[in-house]
């Protein structure tokens, strides 16, 4: 950018101009890559990289006691789809992995439907009130993430355990006899998921509601609409964006979720999470628990790219 | 795993933020989580001013990834006995020769030379015990010196069973159940292991580490587990007791070694030498309940240890307890498989 500066205005011909635009804009361009530099080295050596170990390991042999044999080999890919039978050598898709899988997305589909009944309402009761007192809602909401995930994990735990909070005020007020069996189930991984991730869904849909005109819910009663036409014709639709945003911030952690479904679920029933790290210490088999670990980021993008696709879409739709 | 990891690091480093100020060297301990004696730190910090770190894992499997994976800047490990070998072959220990060492005297006879470490070489009895069953007599009052107890339990215990999630100890186990040895490579047996495993799991509540205060609390009534986790329960709960599976259970013995690249060698060995002092192992015990081996440790041990059944095994289970073996790599694959298989 120095050099275009040393040229005193109007002395040159026009290809001297030319010229000496065309060295400004190669410098700027230079200054625009080296200030880049840091970023994107980041991006190379923090991201990219470890990813790239990650699609190597996949493709290699497992060592005997963990640890990867450098010799090039499909059979951790294989195996995440397909499975030998251990006595009758008999082959078969890897119905193990399949329902491990069936049992992550189920899961995170049931917490991303509850986390949206219940952060809808939130957020709809925190957007219609006084521009005022909207901060403290909100600051309401943001306060648990200044506890750590493993102690509200663990406080969830003493309340839903047999002889925790719950079972304990619904024994003493007579209305069950033998405690209910909470912890260590799906339900106990479910209600755990949508504590943790709740604030991901209420925020952005906050945010979409927030810029919403009202008098259009007040237009939509004017022409006898009834309340849930009102909802389902006019705050729906205008919400959708951050309903999309909210369910993706929400499915996507819940899917690679490790810690709440091991502390709560009980580690008899396998999540994603659970399975890889199963490979990476018990199992042995690293190169599997990378081609499983890409599995899953495979299948974070593929739902990005939907939610991408779906955006686009309603952009141009509007135009 | 990663959870304890948490924990134990979070704990140890609440415990220790305001250490010995003059310490003259450091420590790296790497141990099982909820199994170090915090005294026994402190009483090894005061004597040397060698500051220690403990940080815990899970299962043994974790800690060879962890090692094996590099960059860890720990110094020593705690792999139990059918993991010892791999340590050796794998050179991830150091030849420390405990053999050498001024208190190598102190260890009781049988644990001098041993088939995990021939001669000890490389490594000092941290502590010993069986796999057994935790049973809350209060939920369930028959024999409970049985397996059957997780693999084909009683009524009242339906629903209410946790399993230790350690992959070698429940199919170990579970080959004992079957007329079996562990690590066989015996497909019949394994495959009769996979479909009761495969059977009795739906009547399990969970795979859980950190059951001792869970089953104190009443959140499972029975569980495959280690003894003095059992005692530990007990000492909260008077209606935990431990049983021994007359089919067959196993023994282990988690073996303290230095790390082959361990940085604080001199202090490592510092520390072996100092758990064999009786005095120092009975604190090791006092915390954890199991036995350590070394010799004259009881008259330094709480009152209770000596009368503990947990603790002392009773003359007419001695005969079922067995080592274990390490697994080969094909035997391995298939434990593998069926513990998948079993967690789906």
């Amino acid at each position: 950018m120095g050099e275009a500066q040393t040229k005193a205005p109007g002395t040159g011909t026009g290809s001297q101009v030319q010229a000496s635009a065309e060295r400004a804009r190669k410098a700027r361009v230079r200054a625009h890559w080296l200030l880049n530099t840091p970023a994107l080295i980041i991006l190379l050596c923090a991201a990219s990289g470890p990813l790239f170990v990650v699609i190597i390991y996949s493709f290699l042999t497992p060592g005997d006691y963990g640890g990867i044999e450098w010799a090039f080999s499909l059979d951790g890919w294989f195996s995440v789809f397909m499975q030998r039978d251990i006595f009758e050598g008999t082959l078969s898709v890897a119905d193990a992995h399949m329902s491990i899988l069936w049992r992550s997305v189920r899961l995170s589909l049931l917490t991303t439907l509850t986390a949206f009944v219940l952060g809808f309402p939130t957020a709809y009761f925190i957007a219609t009130r006084p521009r005022e007192t909207r901060n403290v809602w909100l600051f309401l909401i943001t306060i648990p993430f200044w506890v750590n995930l493993l102690i509200r994990t663990f406080a969830i735990m003493e309340l839903i355990r047999n002889k925790g909070v719950i079972n304990t005020i619904l024994m003493s007020t007579g209305i069950i006899e033998q405690p209910i069996q909470m912890l260590f189930t799906d339900f106990a991984i479910m209600v755990g998921m949508t504590y943790v991730y709740l604030p991901l869904m209420v925020l952005p849909i906050y945010a979409s509601m927030e810029k919403f005109d009202f008098r259009l819910v007040e237009a939509g009663y004017d022409l006898y609409a009834t309340r849930m036409k009102v909802l389902r014709r006019i705050i729906l639709p205008l919400a959708k964006p951050g309903i999309v945003a909210g369910s993706i911030l929400v499915f996507i952690p819940s899917l690679g979720a490790y810690v709440t479904p091991r502390i709560l679920g009980g580690g008899k029933n396998m999540m994603l999470g659970n399975l890889i790290a199963l490979q990476f210490g018990q199992g042995r088999n690293w190169p599997l628990g990378s081609a499983l670990a890409l599995t899953l980021l495979a299948m974070v993008m593929v739902a990005l790219l939907i939610y991408v696709r779906g955006v686009a879409k309603q952009d141009s739709g509007r135009h | 795993m990663k959870l304890k990891v948490l924990i134990a690091a979070l704990g140890v480093s609440m415990m220790f933020s305001n250490g010995p100020a003059s310490a003259e060297g450091e420590l790296n301990l790497f141990n099982w989580g909820n199994y170090t004696n915090p005294e026994l730190i402190e009483k090894f910090e005061k004597e040397t001013g060698i500051k220690v770190t403990v940080t815990g894992y899970d299962d043994n499997d974790s800690a060879l990834a962890k090692i094996k994976a590099g960059g860890h800047g720990f110094d020593m490990v705690v792999p139990s006995s059918n993991y010892v070998p791999i340590w050796i072959e794998e050179g991830l220990l150091l030849e420390a020769r405990p053999d050498q060492m001024p208190n190598f005297e102190n260890l009781e006879d049988q644990w001098k030379d041993v088939d995990w470490d021939p001669g000890r070489h490389y490594t000092v009895p941290w502590q010993w015990g069986s796999v057994g069953v935790m049973v809350d007599t209060a939920v369930y009052d028959g024999d409970i010196n049985t397996s059957s107890i997780i693999f084909d339990p009683p009524e009242e215990l339906v629903g209410k069973i946790n399993v230790a999630p350690e992959m070698g100890d429940v199919i170990g186990t579970a080959l004992r159940y079957v007329g079996s040895e562990p690590c066989t490579s015996d497909k019949e047996a394994l495959k009769k292991v996979r479909d009761l495993l495969l059977e009795a799991k739906p009547k399990w509540l969970s795979m859980e580490y950190g059951v001792i205060e869970k089953i104190a609390a009443g959140d499972m009534a029975a569980s495959l587990y280690w003894n003095g986790a059992a005692f530990r329960a007990r000492l909260q709960n008077p209606d935990i007791h431990y049983g021994y599976p007359r089919e067959g259970y196993s023994l282990w013995m988690d073996s303290v070694g230095i790390l082959a690249d361990a940085k604080n060698v001199e202090e490592a060995k510092t520390f072996l030498n100092f758990i064999m002092e009786p005095e120092n192992a009975a604190l090791i015990s006092a915390f954890a309940r199991y036995a350590n081996g070394v010799k004259g440790s009881a008259e330094f041990m709480p009152e209770d240890m000596a009368t503990a059944t947990e603790v002392i095994i009773p003359e007419e289970f001695k005969a079922s307890g067995h080592f274990v073996p390490p697994c080969s790599p094909d035997v391995q694959a298939i434990y593998t498989a069926i513990w998948t298989e079993l967690q789906k």
